[in-house]
C-alpha cells in the first residue's frame, strides 16, 4: 500500500483497474455529450449557427449517441468495478476484457470521426454500414455494432465466469441474467427493411428493452452494492429489494413497450396494454427511493463515500422524478397523441437519463476514486468538500432548468402545433416562433451552460478529491 | 424479525422476480407474433409499396372516431405505373436515402426522431406544396436544393445534403408510401392538401 490520498493503480484488484480506464473514457464523452448538446441548443436561437459545417442532424447525433456510449461505458466500468469483490475471486478472462476495452475504445473514435467528416452518404446500403445507420440513438454503422455485439459478449464472459468460478450472490445472479438480455435485445436493431412500421416495430425493442428495462435493472443491482459499500447495509436486505424491484421493473416494463405502439402502424389493443403497464412503470421507482432513503436514514447517514452516497440519494429521487413522474405525465395515449414528437419527449429524456443514469455512474466515479488514493476519508468535513457539492449542486440546477424550460416550449407545441394546427407543417412552424416556445429554448440554453460548468466542477473534483486527505475511509458497520 | 414472514423473505421475491419477468416475457412474444403479422407491408394496416400508384387521402372515420388513411383512384407517382416489385425497389431506395443522410436527427417520422423540424408522417399531404399538380416537382426540388429556401420566420433552413435527383424521386415515393400507414389517428386533426379533380 502506498501513501493515503496518492493516486496509485496498486490499491485496485485486476477488474477495478480496468473499471478505471472505462471511467476514464467514459468521463471524457460526457464532456463531448455536454459540448455537442450546447452546440445543437445553440441552433435553435441561432439557425445560421455553423449551418453547412456541422449541421443540426450531426451535432443532434454526436450528442444523443456520445451519451449512450459514455453510459455504457460507465456501466460496465461499474460492473468489472464491483466484480472480484462481489464474487471473491480474480476476473477471468481479464486480458480478454482490456483488448476488449481498446476495440471498443477505437471504434467509438472512428465512428464519431466518420460521423464529424463524412456525416452523410449516398442512398446505399453501403452508407448504413460504413457510414450512418441514420435511426436514432443507434446510429452507429453496422461495422461498429458487430463490434460492440463483440466487446459486450466479452464483457459478458467476464462477469458469467467470474460470479460462475467464485460465489454467486443474489446481485451476481440479478446482473448475469440482466447481461443476457441485455446483449441479446441489441440484435434486434441490426437488420434493415424498408418498412418504416417494421423498422421502428424493433428498434423500440433496443431503445425501450434497454432504457426502460434491462438499464433499470442494470441501476438497481448498482444501487444495491452502492448502499452495501458506502453505508454497509446488511446485504439480505439489499438483495431482497433488489428482487422486488426486479419484479416490479419487468413487470411494468415488458409490457410497458406498448406505449411506443400506439402510433406507428401497430395495432390498436397497444392502447390498451401500453397505456396500463407504462402506467405501472413508476412504481418500481418508488420503491428504490424508499429503499434508499430509509436506508441512509436507519444508517444516521453515516457513510464511508459521502459523495457517493450523495448521489446514490439523487439517483433515487431522479429516477422516480425523470423516469417516472415525467415519463407518466404523457404516457396515456389520450395525452400522448398530442406529445408525440414534440419537446415534451425532450424534457422527459434529459431528465431521465440524468436522473436514473448519471447519477449512478457518477456515484461510481467517486466509489473508483476513494479506493484509487488508497481507501481514503470522504466523510464529513472532507478537505474541499465545496467541489463535490457545488459540482451536484449545479449539475442538478441545469439540468431541472432545461427540464423544466422545454416542458414550456413542449406544453406550447402540444396546443398550438398539434390541438390547433393539426400538425402542418405551417402549425409546426407557428409553434415554433411563438414567444413562449422561444422563451423556452433560451432558458434551455441557459440551464445547458450550467449544466456544463457542473460538468467543469465536477471533473476538477474528481482529478483532487481526497488527494490532501491523510485520514482512512471510515468504516461503516458491514454485516451480514 | 420482517424477514421471517413470507411476503417480505428473500425466497418470495425471488420466485415473484423470475416468474413475473418469464409472464411478461410469454405474453410479449405472443403479441410480437401478430403485431408483426399486421405491420409487414400489404396488410390492413400497412399497404403494400405499389400504393404509391394511387391516390392516398386522410379522412375522418365515424366508427373509429379519428382520421385514417384512404385509398382512392389511380394515380401514379411521377405519372407511372409501377410493379410491385419496381415500387417496393423505389420505396426502399427511398428508406436508405432517409437513413443515409440522417433525415431523423432533424424531422421526425411517425413522430420518432428529433424536434428540429417538421414531423414527415403526412408529409406527402401536406398544404405546404400549393396543388397536387405541382406538389410532386416541387418536393423533388425541394429536396435537392433546400437551402436557398426560407420557408419560415425563423431562418431554420434545411441543409443541402448532395441528394440526387433518383433519390430525390425514391424519397418522395417513400413519403407517398408512408402516408398511407394506419397510425391510429396520429397526427390528430391534419388538414390534408386538397386532392379533388
Amino acid at each position: 500500500m502506498t501513501a493515503l490520498g496518492k493516486l496509485d493503480s496498486a490499491n485496485l484488484n485486476g477488474g477495478q483497474k480496468l473499471a478505471v480506464k472505462y471511467f476514464t473514457v467514459a468521463i471524457a464523452l460526457f464532456g463531448a455529450q455536454i459540448l455537442f448538446g450546447l452546440l445543437a441548443g445553440l441552433q435553435y436561437l441561432y439557425p445560421d449557427f455553423l449551418f453547412g459545417i456541422l449541421d443540426f442532424s450531426v451535432n443532434r447525433m454526436v450528442h444523443i449517441n456520445a451519451m449512450v456510449v459514455w453510459l455504457l461505458f460507465g456501466f460496465l466500468g461499474s460492473v468489472y468495478w464491483l466484480l472480484e469483490d462481489e464474487s471473491g475471486v480474480p476476473v477471468v478472462g481479464l486480458g480478454l476484457g482490456n483488448l476488449a476495452f481498446w476495440i471498443f475504445t477505437l471504434a467509438v473514435v472512428v465512428v464519431v470521426v466518420v460521423y464529424l467528416l463524412v456525416q452523410t452518404g449516398v442512398g446505399e446500403q453501403s452508407s448504413i454500414w460504413l457510414i450512418n445507420e441514420g435511426r436514432e440513438y443507434i446510429e452507429a454503422p453496422r461495422w461498429a455494432d458487430i463490434g460492440i455485439v463483440v466487446c459486450v459478449l466479452v464483457f459478458f464472459y467476464n462477469a458469467a465466469a467470474t460470479f460462475a468460478k467464485g460465489r454467486y450472490t443474489g446481485i451476481g445472479g440479478v446482473l448475469v441474467l440482466d447481461l443476457i438480455a441485455l446483449a441479446g435485445i441489441y440484435l434486434a436493431g441490426m437488420y434493415y427493411t424498408p418498412n418504416i412500421s417494421m423498422d421502428q416495430h424493433w428498434w423500440w425493442w433496443v431503445i425501450h428493452l434497454w432504457v426502460e428495462a434491462t438499464w433499470e435493472v442494470l441501476v438497481g443491482c448498482l444501487m444495491a452494492y452502492g448502499l452495501i459499500k458506502t453505508l454497509g447495509v446488511r446485504r439480505k436486505i439489499v438483495e431482497t429489494w433488489l428482487y422486488i424491484e426486479v419484479a416490479l421493473m419487468f413487470g411494468s416494463g415488458i409490457l410497458g413497450l406498448g406505449h411506443h405502439y400506439f402510433w406507428i402502424g401497430t395495432p390498436e389493443y397497444w392502447f390498451t396494454i401500453g397505456g396500463f403497464f407504462s402506467a405501472l412503470e413508476p412504481i418500481p421507482l418508488v420503491a428504490m427511493v424508499v429503499h434508499a432513503v430509509f436506508d441512509a436514514g436507519h444508517h444516521k447517514l453515516k457513510s464511508s463515500n459521502n459523495p457517493a452516497l450523495a448521489w446514490i440519494i439523487a439517483q433515487a429521487f431522479g429516477n422516480f422524478f425523470g423516469a417516472g413522474v415525467w415519463g407518466f405525465m404523457h404516457t396515456l395515449p389520450q395525452i400522448n397523441l398530442y406529445t408525440h414528437g414534440t419537446q415534451w419527449t425532450a424534457s422527459h429524456g434529459h431528465f431521465a437519463f440524468f436522473g436514473a443514469y448519471v447519477t449512478m455512474v457518477i456515484a461510481y466515479f467517486y466509489l473508483a476514486i476513494q479506493k484509487w488514493r488508497g481507501g481514503v476519508y470522504m466523510s464529513g468535513n472532507l478537505i474541499g468538500a465545496w467541489k463535490w457539492k457545488w459540482a451536484l449542486a449545479l449539475l442538478h440546477i441545469g439540468m431541472l432548468m432545461m427540464t423544466m424550460a422545454m416542458l414550456i416550449s413542449g406544453y406550447e407545441q402540444s396546443q398550438i402545433e398539434r390541438a390547433i394546427e393539426g400538425s402542418s407543417w405551417v402549425g409546426y412552424f407557428t409553434a415554433q416562433a411563438h414567444p413562449w416556445f422561444v422563451q423556452g429554448m433560451q432558458w434551455r440554453q441557459i440551464g445547458g451552460w450550467i449544466f456544463a460548468a457542473g460538468f467543469v466542477l465536477l471533473a476538477w473534483d474528481l482529478l483532487t478529491i481526497g488527494k490532501r486527505e491523510t485520514r482512512p475511509a471510515q468504516i461503516t458497520t458491514a454485516a451480514e | 424479525m420482517s424477514q421471517d414472514i413470507w411476503w417480505a423473505s428473500e425466497s418470495f421475491w425471488r420466485k415473484n422476480a423470475i416468474w413475473v419477468t418469464a409472464g411478461s416475457f410469454v405474453v410479449l412474444i405472443f403479441l410480437t407474433f401478430d403485431t408483426v403479422n399486421q405491420i409487414t407491408a400489404g396488410g390492413k394496416r400497412v399497404p403494400a409499396y405499389s400504393v404509391i400508384n394511387h391516390r392516398i387521402s386522410y379522412e375522418f372515420d365515424e366508427k373509429r372516431n379519428f382520421q385514417v388513411p384512404v385509398i382512392g383512384v389511380e394515380e401514379p407517382l411521377f405519372g407511372k405505373k409501377l410493379t410491385e416489385q419496381e415500387a417496393a425497389a423505389l420505396v426502399s431506395h427511398g428508406k436508405l436515402t432517409t437513413q443515409a443522410k440522417n433525415c431523423m436527427n432533424c424531422h421526425t417520422l411517425l413522430g420518432n426522431g428529433a424536434y428540429y423540424a417538421p414531423d414527415l408522417t403526412k408529409s406527402w399531404l401536406d398544404p405546404s406544396w400549393g396543388s397536387k399538380e405541382v406538389r410532386e416537382q416541387q418536393m423533388v426540388e425541394f429536396l435537392m436544393n433546400p437551402q436557398d429556401r426560407l420557408h419560415n420566420g425563423l431562418g431554420r433552413r434545411m441543409p443541402n445534403l448532395g441528394i440526387t435527383e433518383p433519390e430525390a424521386r425514391a424519397t418522395v415515393a417513400f413519403l407517398k408510401w408512408m402516408s398511407s400507414i394506419d397510425t391510429n389517428g396520429f397526427p390528430a386533426n391534419f388538414k390534408p392538401i386538397d386532392q379533388e379533380n
